[in-house]
C-alpha cells in the first residue's frame, strides 16, 4: 500500500461505511417527515432536516448506497462491454480494427452525459435506466483505450519471445496482455467510477434521474437550491460526500496503478 | 533430410516492398550458421519467417521446411507445436524480450508448464536447474526477481534459459549479445556455445560483427539488402571473400584486431 492508495481509500471508506449501515439501519424512514421542515442540526436530527422535513442523515446515507451502486454497476458493464470490445478490435484484422476505431471515435464524440441523456429519454427514467446508459456511455472510452493498450504490448518484444517458445494465443492473452494492461486499465476504471457517480448526480440534478421513492445526492442538491440560504446543511453534506468519493477514486486510481508496476513501487 | 530447409524465401510488405529476396539455405541439427549482415539486411526477418512470427501485413513466398512441416501457410495450431521445441529464438534487446510485470521465475516455468506439463515441485526444481544450467547464481533469488532489478547479462541468460527449457532442436540467436558490453558477450556466447554442444541442436547465430559470428558459426551466409550474397565454411569465407560486401566485413574485423595489435604492448 502507497500513500496515495491509503488516501484515496480514507476518503472512500466512510462512504462506504454509510452506505453499509443504511442496508441494516438508517436514524428514521426515508419517508419520515414527523422532524418538522427545515430543522437545524440538533440532537434528534444530526445533520437536521430538508424542507420536506425528511432526516438529512438519513437521506445522505440512502444517497451513499446509490451513489456506489450506480458507479460499480456502470464500471461494471462500461469494464465488461469495454474491455471485451477493446480486446476484440486490438486483435482484429486490419479492416475490422479500422471499423471500430472508428465508430469508437464517433461514439466518444458525443459528451457521455448527453449519450445518457438519450438512453435515458428512450426508456422509462429508473436507477436500472440511468446506470446502463452511463456504463454504455463509458465504455466507449474504455475500449479505445483497451485497443490501444493492447496493440502496444502485442508490439513489445516479450510477446514475440513468449510465443517464439510455443506460448498460444490465450495463454499470451491471460499471462501477459491483460497483466500489462491491468495497470493503466484499473486506474482508468477508478477515474470512471468517480465520473459515473458524477453523472448520475448531474442526471438527477437535472432531474432525469431514477424517480421518486429513489433518493440520490444529485437530487439532494437539486432540492436543495431553494433553501440553499436558510439550510445551506442541506446542500452542503452531499455535496461533500461527492466530492470525497470522486476525489477518493481518483486518488485511489493513482494508487493502484503505483501499486500495479513493480519498476515504480517503491521499496519498502 | 534436412531439419531445416529455407528455400527461394521471399519477404514483401502489402505495399510490395521487397525486403527478403530469394534466400536459401539449410541447416541440421549440430550444425551452426552465421547469418550475417548491416541493419537492416533482413536477418531479423528471417527469423521470424521461420517462427512464422512475421508482423501482420507482411508476406513470405518460398518454402520453409521444418522438421517435416511447411511453415508458409501453416495453421497457428501446427506453428505452435513447432515453436519451443522444434525452433525457438533468443532475441536482441533483454530488456524488451521479458515481460516487465513477470517474475523471472514465472517466465522460465512457462514453457515448461505448457511444453513439458510440469507442476508444483517438479515444476519449480526444473526451473532452478534451468537458471543453474545458464550459470546463475543463486538461482532461487533470481527466479523472484524481476527484469528489472538484474543486469543485462543477467536478463540475456534468464533468456537463454527460457528457450532452452524445452530443449529446442534449434535455436535461432538473433543478435543475443549486441546489447551487452565486451566482456559479458564473450561470457555468454562461451555459456551459448556449451550448452549448444551439449544438447546437440542446430543454431542459426544472427549477428552484424564478422568476429563474433565467425567466433561461433561454422558456416556463414552474408546478407545485403535482403539478398543472400556469399555463403560458405568459416574459413573460406575469412580468407578469400568474393563479394564486395564480404570484403567490406572482413576489412573491417581485420582493421579492428590490427589497430587492438598495434596498441598492445
Ligand atoms: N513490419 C514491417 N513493415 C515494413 N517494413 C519492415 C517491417 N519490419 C522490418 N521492415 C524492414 O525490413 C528491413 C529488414 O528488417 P530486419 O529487421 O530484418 O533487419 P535486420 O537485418 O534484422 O537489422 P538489425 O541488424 O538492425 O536488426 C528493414 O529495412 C526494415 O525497415
Ligand atoms: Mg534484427
Amino acid at each position: 500500500m502507497n500513500r496515495t492508495l491509503v488516501i484515496g481509500c480514507a476518503l472512500l471508506a466512510p462512504i462506504v461505511a454509510l452506505a453499509a449501515v443504511s442496508l441494516a439501519w438508517t436514524p428514521y424512514g426515508p419517508a419520515d417527515t414527523t422532524g418538522g421542515r427545515l430543522t437545524p442540526p440538533g440532537a434528534a436530527h444530526l445533520l437536521g432536516t430538508d424542507r420536506l422535513g425528511r432526516d438529512l442523515l438519513t437521506l445522505v446515507m440512502i444517497g451513499a448506497r446509490t451513489a456506489l451502486t450506480t458507479g460499480v454497476l456502470a464500471v461494471a458493464i462500461s469494464a465488461l462491454i469495454g474491455v471485451a470490445g477493446g480486446l476484440a478490435a486490438g486483435f482484429a484484422g486490419r479492416l475490422a480494427d479500422d471499423v471500430l476505431a472508428a465508430a469508437l471515435d464517433i461514439l466518444i464524440a458525443f459528451p457521455a452525459l448527453i449519450l445518457a441523456l438519450l438512453v435515458v429519454a428512450a426508456v422509462r427514467p429508473s436507477l436500472f435506466a440511468t446506470v446502463l446508459a452511463i456504463g454504455l456511455a463509458m465504455s466507449a472510452v474504455l475500449a479505445r483505450l483497451t485497443r490501444a493498450l493492447v496493440k502496444g504490448v502485442l508490439a513489445q518484444d516479450y510477446i514475440t519471445a513468449s510465443r517464439a517458445s510455443g506460448t498460444s494465443w490465450p495463454r499470451i492473452v491471460t499471462g501477459h496482455v491483460l497483466p500489462n494492461i491491468w495497470p493503466a486499465l484499473s486506474v482508468n476504471l477508478a477515474l470512471q467510477l468517480g465520473l459515473a457517480v458524477l453523472a448520475e448526480a448531474s442526471l438527477a440534478y437535472l432531474g432525469l434521474g431514477a424517480p421518486q421513492p429513489d433518493i440520490s445526492w444529485g437530487r439532494l442538491l437539486r432540492e436543495a437550491q431553494a433553501t440553499v440560504f436558510t439550510s445551506p446543511i442541506s446542500l452542503i453534506a452531499p455535496g461533500l460526500l461527492l466530492a470525497m468519493l470522486v476525489a477518493g477514486a481518483n486518488l485511489a486510481a493513482q494508487g493502484l496503478r503505483l501499486a500495479a508496476d513493480p519498476a515504480l513501487r517503491v521499496t519498502r | 533430410m534436412t531439419y531445416l530447409e529455407v528455400s527461394g524465401l521471399t519477404v514483401r510488405t502489402a505495399g510490395d516492398r521487397t525486403l527478403v529476396r530469394d534466400v536459401s539455405f539449410a541447416l541440421d541439427r549440430g550444425d551452426r550458421l552465421g547469418l550475417i549482415g548491416a541493419s537492416g539486411a533482413g536477418k531479423t526477418l528471417i527469423a521470424l519467417s521461420i517462427l512464422g512470427l512475421l508482423p501482420r501485413g507482411l508476406r513470405a513466398e518460398g518454402r520453409i521446411r521444418l522438421d517435416g512441416t511447411d511453415v508458409l501457410g501453416a495453421p497457428e495450431r501446427r506453428l505452435n507445436r513447432l515453436r519451443g521445441r522444434a525452433v525457438t529464438a533468443v532475441f536482441q534487446e533483454s530488456l524488451a524480450a521479458l515481460d516487465p510485470l513477470m517474475r523471472l521465475g514465472a517466465q522460465v516455468a512457462q514453457p515448461l508448464r505448457h511444453r513439458q506439463g510440469l507442476r508444483g515441485k517438479a515444476l519449480r526444481a526444473a526451473v532452478v536447474a534451468a537458471l543453474e544450467s545458464v550459470r546463475l547464481a543463486d538461482p532461487e533469488r533470481m527466479a523472484r526477481a524481476y527484469p528489472h532489478e538484474v543486469s543485462g547479462g543477467q536478463r540475456q541468460r534468464v533468456a537463454i534459459a527460457m528457450a532452452l527449457a524445452c530443449e529446442p532442436a534449434l535455436l535461432i540467436a538473433d543478435e543475443p549479445t549486441s546489447s551487452l558490453d565486451t566482456t559479458v558477450q564473450a561470457e555468454v556466447l562461451g555459456l551459448l556455445d556449451r550448452l549448444i554442444g551439449r544438447t546437440g541442436a542446430g543454431l542459426l547465430f544472427i549477428g552484424h560483427d564478422l568476429a563474433v559470428v565467425a567466433g561461433v558459426a561454422r558456416r556463414l551466409l552474408v546478407l545485403d539488402a535482403g539478398q543472400a550474397v556469399e555463403s560458405g565454411p568459416v574459413a573460406g569465407v575469412l580468407s578469400a571473400p568474393a563479394h564486395p560486401r564480404t570484403q567490406e566485413l572482413v576489412g573491417t574485423a581485420r582493421r579492428l584486431r590490427g589497430a587492438l595489435e598495434r596498441m598492445s604492448p
